[in-house]
């Protein structure tokens, strides 16, 4: 029997992660088994949404391989985990996932009580409405009275209750666990109103077979800052995770794209030759090579980049930059200089 | 004693069609009734389905279109499209013959297996159980002898939910035979502990089980600890088939007569012999039924695993119902019902050689 | 795991020499459950301690404080009052009656049902029993998840919009957001209303027992079913009447994008309960079928040769056998169909598992209290289901004499 122990002890160590502690140990654990286990949506267009073979794409899924470039050298380099709702945190704080990239609201209960940490925002997002046109509904205000579909287990559930609270409207919400259910259900007519996070709502409504018969109300009722999480208590990591997200930010400031980062090694502009690694030894100090930038513009590229390929203009989803533009472009994009 | 009174034909109205029909259909006037009812209710359902299926069905086309006409029945070129996916999920595609080779390799061992008159039952099972596993563990994970390493994530359609439910099924046995015999056991806390999870596990919906898989199990491993999570949802399942299958089991234990268990006592076999040598191979017989319709409920019941994020076939179906390009309100029924065939014929299957078994039993009883 | 040893063969009247500790089965029982007991505790340990650290070190929330914390989410469908402004332990209740309506009424939909399919199986007309064995292996082989799916998408796709509702008599209407019915708005003297029925109940199982006992002992029987209609029915009838009828209705009225006001009976609930019900109905019919099929032949054949009729000999002979039989397996099956409503979570019905287990674990986080509190409830409600079938299943056994 000795082969087949051999082979049990071969299906143990591939099925059961051997992950080293979770706590102040990311990074070596990463870099140990070579890949990066990255949690994602299970499916939501422009964010993180498989195609039919497999490859993962959208603005978080980029962000995984921003990670996985930074830490690891190589952009592919990344497991994605699709996760629900409901299983996202536990996911994390179990060191199933090392990063929860998962269009995910940062807020003060789930920074306090569920053991993470949000690392920044990668996409200022906010829970808009959308209805169909033929209801006549212009805004909001008008909804009482009105069914709404929304999904279980998100701040988007709370935040409905709220204002129609607030606005002393009346409703009856229609609570489903997943996002494809939800759409499903509204398209068959079951609501008068979907609500999710407005870029949801967008990427969504190109899923309804007329899009241009419904229109997305023009209130935004909540602050709904996505972001990044990790485990709390391990600053190494946590210091990466924010730096890979600030390190796009500051290559889209200082003009360096996938295109030109190769030109741009020989640049003399001190800023840019710091993102390179160049001048300084930024990189080391976060634990990693002093490429790690380059690594990540060259294999991904930059904040605008990114957003542009998988929700904004260069997308069918086409949603504008609006807050996620660069605070010198008058949006809330803001990231601390490298140096 | 002779009889004396010339043979006479029956009446007309007593045989061939027409006596059949009276006979069967219209006995009585409440009868005559019933079969007029029945007649409307399968014509109504019939020309429904043929209608829907056939007549007013979409066979070509590039996308949901094609099948947005106003009153039209299936959507098949949804199917067609995206069958593939059904079967393997996104399983890779240039990996995908090893997909079929297991099930080959399963059909192999399987169909003799299944054959009461094949000889070599031994070896069969031995294959069954030890080569087959290992040989189908490698092909599909695959991360050794060349073959690409393919993540679970990946995997999907049929081929997750014939996974997790024979999976499900060989890893409950062992324990399910174990909890039978602790629940007969005469050692008191062995009996309690075995009634307690056997009753724990029933009470509960496999729904929350599952839930259990994805959300509370991570926490219960040590630090820095963590497991596939298809793996985690199989573990569960087969937690919980243990607990059906050990009742079933329970049940041909049962039906053993107690001197079989006083004959091997008589011998001086130890507890081990007695038990695998003497009671469990009649006891395991005679509950082949019960173990199939266990089986059964437990290939339905896979398609659970789609509320925690695994894309079984029901799970894929779904998800791709939601894909943009095929959208059209044929193409969800369409889904649903492809999806409700297969089922279906797993399962019928299933419960007609549940069914012959049992027929072989009774008829070997009956000697 | 562990293994008995058996008891030697009754040993000879002198006992050969004091044999070894370990030989003695006694002992090594002991010792087996000593070393399972050990190893349960530890695996228990083991985990506890596991999860304790994992919330700990990660800083995770633990404990019952969320139970009478404002919950900030609405519930489409809750029997008791319950707003946003309600506490987690409201949104539990009204989960829980949520769960035990779909169960209560699923039960006996699925009852009669498959009561019906099941007799149509041995009906003698041929085509009955073969529609309804085709329906039974339909249904029971295809997963009642897709099937659920399929009602709800079949519901929610032939009913039209809220302002094309088809209307039904009494002031109901039907449209894609459920089924309006109008509710009953008692007045003052509505009680007494109640109280006469009340009062109907007791007499007319009064009447029925004094009837039973007349004709165990005289053999005179008494029309029961007429006082009993005639107590239950015009007794309140007459005061309902007398009182000048206090009692009115609610009619739902179509106003903005709904009907409001009456009782709404959400898609969701009837997709649920046509689900479950066809679903479990279907295993209900084979336990009848069998249930019938093992009550012996002698039986229907002398109810034939007393001249009952087959509506009669079914209804005094064979179902009254037969119910001793059904009921055990039937026990499990409802408890099946009341383990089963939790798949409404996939459909959107308010259900416990939709609102504890889903929305209540995901706000608060704490997945271990709400998972733990989830299977303690679904086990209360298995356990007091199989108490009183066992008492009922006992109940039938002594009518036997």
């Amino acid at each position: 029997m000795k082969p087949a122990t051999k082979l049990l002890a071969a299906a143990a160590a591939v099925l059961v992660g051997t992950a080293g502690a979770a706590s102040a140990q990311t990074l070596d654990k990463v870099k140990k088994q070579g890949n990066l286990s990255c949690g994602v949506n299970v499916g939501l267009a422009g964010f993180s949404a498989p195609d039919d073979k497999g490859n993962w794409t959208g603005l978080d899924a980029d962000y995984c391989r921003a990670v996985a470039a930074a830490v690891l050298g190589d952009a592919t380099k990344v497991r994605f985990v699709p996760t629900t709702a409901k299983e996202r945190f536990t996911a994390l704080q179990s060191g199933e996932i090392d990063v929860l990239i998962r269009n995910t609201t940062w807020t003060l209960g789930r920074d306090s009580s569920l053991g993470l940490s949000f690392v920044g925002t990668n996409y200022y997002d906010g829970q808009g409405m959308m209805v169909k046109k033929s209801l006549g509904v212009k805004s909001a205000t008008e909804l009482s009275g009105a069914t709404v579909c929304v999904q279980t287990g998100t701040t988007t559930e709370l935040n409905l209750a709220d204002y129609f609270r607030v606005n002393k409207l009346d409703y009856k919400p229609v609570v489903f666990e997943k996002a494809d259910e939800t759409l499903t259900a509204y398209q068959a007519g079951r609501c008068d109103v979907y609500t999710t996070d407005a870029s949801g709502l967008y990427a969504q409504r190109l899923q309804l077979q007329n899009p241009d018969e419904h229109i997305v109300l023009p209130e935004i009722i909540s602050k709904e800052p996505l972001g990044p999480s990790v485990r709390q208590g391990d600053s190494q990591w946590f210091t990466i995770v924010r730096w890979v997200h600030f390190a796009l930010l500051n290559a889209e400031e200082a003009g360096i794209t996938k295109a030109n980062v190769d030109q741009m090694l020989n640049s003399t502009n001190p800023d840019i030759r710091r993102i390179l690694g160049k001048e300084g030894e930024f990189g080391k100090g976060i634990g990693l090579g002093s490429d790690w930038a380059y690594q990540i513009i060259k294999q991904v590229g930059n904040y605008g980049e990114i957003f542009d390929k998988n929700v904004g203009a260069g997308s069918r989803i086409n949603i504008a930059r609006g807050q996620n533009n660069l605070w010198s472009k008058g949006g809330l994009q803001y990231a601390p200089p490298i140096r | 004693m002779t009889s004396t009174t010339a043979e006479m034909r029956p009446p007309r109205s007593e045989v061939g069609v027409i006596g059949w029909l009276r006979k069967n259909l219209f006995s009585s006037p409440t009868n005559a009734l019933l079969t007029v009812i029945g007649i409307w209710l399968i014509w109504t359902v019939v020309s429904n389905v043929v209608d829907w299926a056939l007549l007013h069905a979409t066979w070509e086309g590039e996308d949901g279109k094609a099948c947005s006409r106003e009153g039209a029945g299936a959507c098949w070129p949804f199917i067609q499209a995206k069958f593939s996916q059904f079967m393997y999920g996104r399983y890779p595609e240039p990996q995908r013959w090893r997909v079929d080779l297991t099930y080959v390799l399963a059909v192999i061992g399987l169909v003799p297996l299944m054959i009461p008159r094949f000889p070599g039952k031994l070896v069969n099972t031995l294959y069954m159980i030890v080569i087959f596993p290992i040989a189908a563990f490698l092909l599909l994970s695959g991360g050794y002898f060349g073959l690409p390493y393919i993540p679970t994530e990946l995997w999907g359609g049929l081929l997750v939910t014939l996974v997790v439910a024979s999976v499900g099924i060989a890893g409950a046995f062992p324990l399910g035979i174990m909890l039978a015999l602790g629940r007969r056991s005469r050692m008191p806390i062995v009996r309690w502990v075995s009634v307690g999870f056997i009753e724990l596990v029933r009470g509960v919906p496999l729904i929350t089980v599952l839930f259990m898989a994805s959300v509370m199990l991570p926490l219960f491993l040590p630090e820095g600890m963590t497991i596939d999570k298809l793996l985690r949802a199989l573990i569960m399942v087969a937690l919980f088939a243990a607990a059906y299958l050990a009742e079933v089991i329970r049940g041909g234990l049962q039906a053993i007569p107690r001197g079989q268990f006083e004959a091997a006592d008589a011998l001086g076999l130890t507890y081990a012999q007695k038990m695998g040598l003497i009671v469990l191979p009649q006891a395991l017989k005679l509950v082949i039924p019960g173990i199939v319709n266990t089986f059964i409920g437990l290939f339905k019941d896979t398609s659970l695993v789609l509320i925690i994020g695994i894309f079984d076939l029901l799970g894929i179906v779904q998800l791709n119902q939601t894909d943009s390009k095929w959208f059209s309100h044929a193409t969800a029924m369409t889904g649903y019902v492809f999806a409700g065939l297969i089922f279906w014929i797993f399962c019928f299957g299933m419960s007609r050689y549940s069914l012959f078994i049992e027929r072989r039993l009774a008829a070997s009883d009956r000697r | 795991m562990t293994a008995t040893t058996n008891r030697p063969a009754p040993g000879p009247i002198t006992p050969p020499a004091k044999p070894n500790l370990l030989y003695r089965p006694e002992f090594r029982q002991a010792v087996y459950q000593v070393l399972l007991v050990v190893c349960l505790l530890f695996a228990f340990w083991t985990i506890a301690n596991n999860v304790a650290d994992n919330l700990a070190r990660q800083n995770i929330a633990s404990g019952f404080g969320f139970w009478n914390r404002t919950s900030g989410f609405d519930i489409s469908q809750s029997l008791i009052p319950y707003s946003n402004q309600s506490t987690y332990g409201q949104a539990f209740w009204a989960g829980l009656l949520n769960t035990l309506l779909v169960a209560v009424i699923g039960i006996v939909f699925a009852t009669v049902l498959g009561f019906l399919v099941g007799i149509g199986r041995l009906s003698s007309n041929w085509l009955i029993a073969r529609i309804c064995g085709a329906y039974v292996e339909l249904l029971r082989n295809v997963p009642l998840l897709l099937q659920l799916f399929f009602w709800y998408f079949a519901v929610l796709k032939n009913l039209p919009g809220p302002r094309q509702s088809i209307a039904l008599p009494f002031g109901a209407s039907l449209n894609v957001r459920g089924l309006y019915l109008p509710a009953p708005v008692p007045e003052p003297g509505f009680g007494a209303v109640l109280t006469a029925l009340g009062i109907g109940i007791v007499l007319s199982i009064a009447v029925a027992i004094w009837a039973r006992r007349r004709q165990r002992a005289t053999g005179e029987r008494f029309p029961v079913l007429w006082t009993t209609l005639a107590l239950v029915l015009l007794l309140p009838g007459a005061v309902y009447i007398a009182l000048g009828q206090p009692l009115s209705f609610q009619y739902p009225v179509l106003r903005g994008f709904n009907f409001q006001g009456g009782i709404a009976v959400l898609p969701e609930l009837m997709a649920l309960l046509v689900g479950l019900s066809t679903y479990t109905a279907s295993f209900i019919a084979e336990i009848v079928r069998a249930g019938i099929a093992g009550v012996p032949r002698g039986q229907r054949e002398a109810a034939n040769a007393l001249g009952l009729s087959s509506g009669l000999t079914m209804r005094l002979v064979i179902l009254p056998q037969a119910l001793r039989i059904i009921i055990p397996p039937l026990t499990s099956q409802y408890l099946n169909l009341t383990k089963n409503s939790s798949l409404a979570v996939a459909i959107g019905y308010p259900d416990f598992v939709s609102v504890f287990t889903g929305t209540v674990l995901n706000q608060t986080g704490q997945a271990v209290e709400v998972i733990l509190l989830t299977m303690l409830v679904f086990l209360t409600i298995s356990l007091i289901t199989s108490a009183f079938m066992n008492w009922f299943n006992k109940h039938i056994a002594l009518v036997e004499r």
